[in-house]
């Protein structure tokens, strides 16, 4: 039932990601109306858990969702199987949640 | 070769074979569209040729007629279809009913929304031209298709069908409903016009929910990866 999991992770990630997706765009699109640069953006921020919690969910629906679309790639593409394709998967999702949440800590708790 | 007004694809292979090549194999049995004998590919394109017309899908006064894409070739324009009806069985696409012949015949409301949505993808005549138009069968070999998944989907929908545990793992595994990536070239290339993409999502669906609820076994299926 691996398929099955996988299936129900990557549509679940996607609903996760589809709102948290409209509110980045519709804040940023608000936010940038009268100029905002770095330094704004960072003491908006520091300290939010409201934001930390907002782009902390984003990363870990996107390292789920990308992984499990790399994985029927690299299946369908290189015909890889088995304990091959998992490992490279779960290095994917591993690289993509540290890369994302160094990120989401940057922005912060910096 | 002379054309002729209403003239097929199969016509001309026949044709072909009565007056240039005594020795072309091919297949074909009822000429009207029931059987699902004589699909080839047409102008790179997998058709029924006892009703393609060869007017209507000649291009600049040529035709290439090839055997069915994605499976082996035996002879000519003849395929070996055995993996195409081995994965209707490995998708346990055959009725499991609970009643013998003792028992009386049921009834179904040919209005029920089961029954419509079963009725939907009932006219499959095994053609296998949606096998040949999927690209994922050209990816995976073990994929286990459009028509055997629709036949699943049918089954599922059938009041009378006892095994849908059964089937629905049979279907959930790394060859299964969810390699499809809803592209729909058997559903444009039906010749019957059904949707086997249609069909294949309401499977993923119906397992999805299965598992859910705890309907089917952890450990899965012999192909699961």
């Amino acid at each position: 039932m691996l398929e099955v999991r996988l299936y129900l992770a990557q549509r679940a990630s996607a609903a996760i990601m589809a709102p948290l997706v409209l509110i980045h765009l519709g804040v940023m699109i608000y936010a940038i109306q009268g100029g905002i640069d770095a330094a704004e953006i960072l003491e908006r921020t520091r300290g939010s858990f409201f934001w930390g919690a907002n782009y902390g969910l984003f990363v870990i629906a996107v390292s789920v969702h990308a992984a499990i679309g790399l994985r029927n790639i690299l299946r369908e593409w290189l015909s890889l199987r088995g304990i091959g394709l998992a490992v490279i998967s779960w290095i994917f999702f591993a690289g993509l949640l540290t890369a994302g949440l160094r990120a989401v800590a940057a922005v912060v708790l910096s | 070769m002379p054309q002729q007004s209403s003239q097929t694809i199969l016509d001309v292979v026949t044709w072909i074979q009565r007056h240039l090549d005594a020795g072309l194999s091919y297949r074909f049995a009822c000429r009207v569209g029931m059987c699902g004998s004589c699909a080839m590919m047409v102008n790179g394109i997998p058709r029924w040729t006892c009703r393609t017309h060869v007017n209507k899908v000649m291009r600049d006064n040529q035709l290439t007629i090839e055997p069915l894409g994605n499976l082996p070739l035996i002879k000519d324009l003849a395929c070996d279809m055995s993996e195409f009806f081995e994965k209707w069985t490995d998708s346990k696409g055959y009725f499991q009913g609970s009643t013998t012949r003792h028992d009386p015949v049921s009834t179904l409301s040919p209005n029920s929304p089961q029954r419509r949505v079963a009725d939907a993808a009932t006219e499959c005549i095994n053609c296998a031209i949606c096998y040949a138009s999927c690209d994922v069968v050209n990816w995976n070999r073990d994929y286990l298709g459009p028509a055997a998944l629709n036949r699943a989907w049918s089954l599922q929908n059938d009041e009378r069908d006892r095994a849908s545990a059964e089937r629905l793992t049979a279907v959930a595994g790394d060859a299964g409903c969810h390699q499809c990536h809803s592209q729909q070239g058997c559903a444009t290339y039906c010749p019957n016009e059904l949707n086997p993409t249609a069909s294949i999502a309401g499977l993923k669906r119906m397992v999805a929910k299965a598992y859910v609820r705890g309907e089917l076994p952890k450990q899965g299926t012999k192909r699961d990866a």
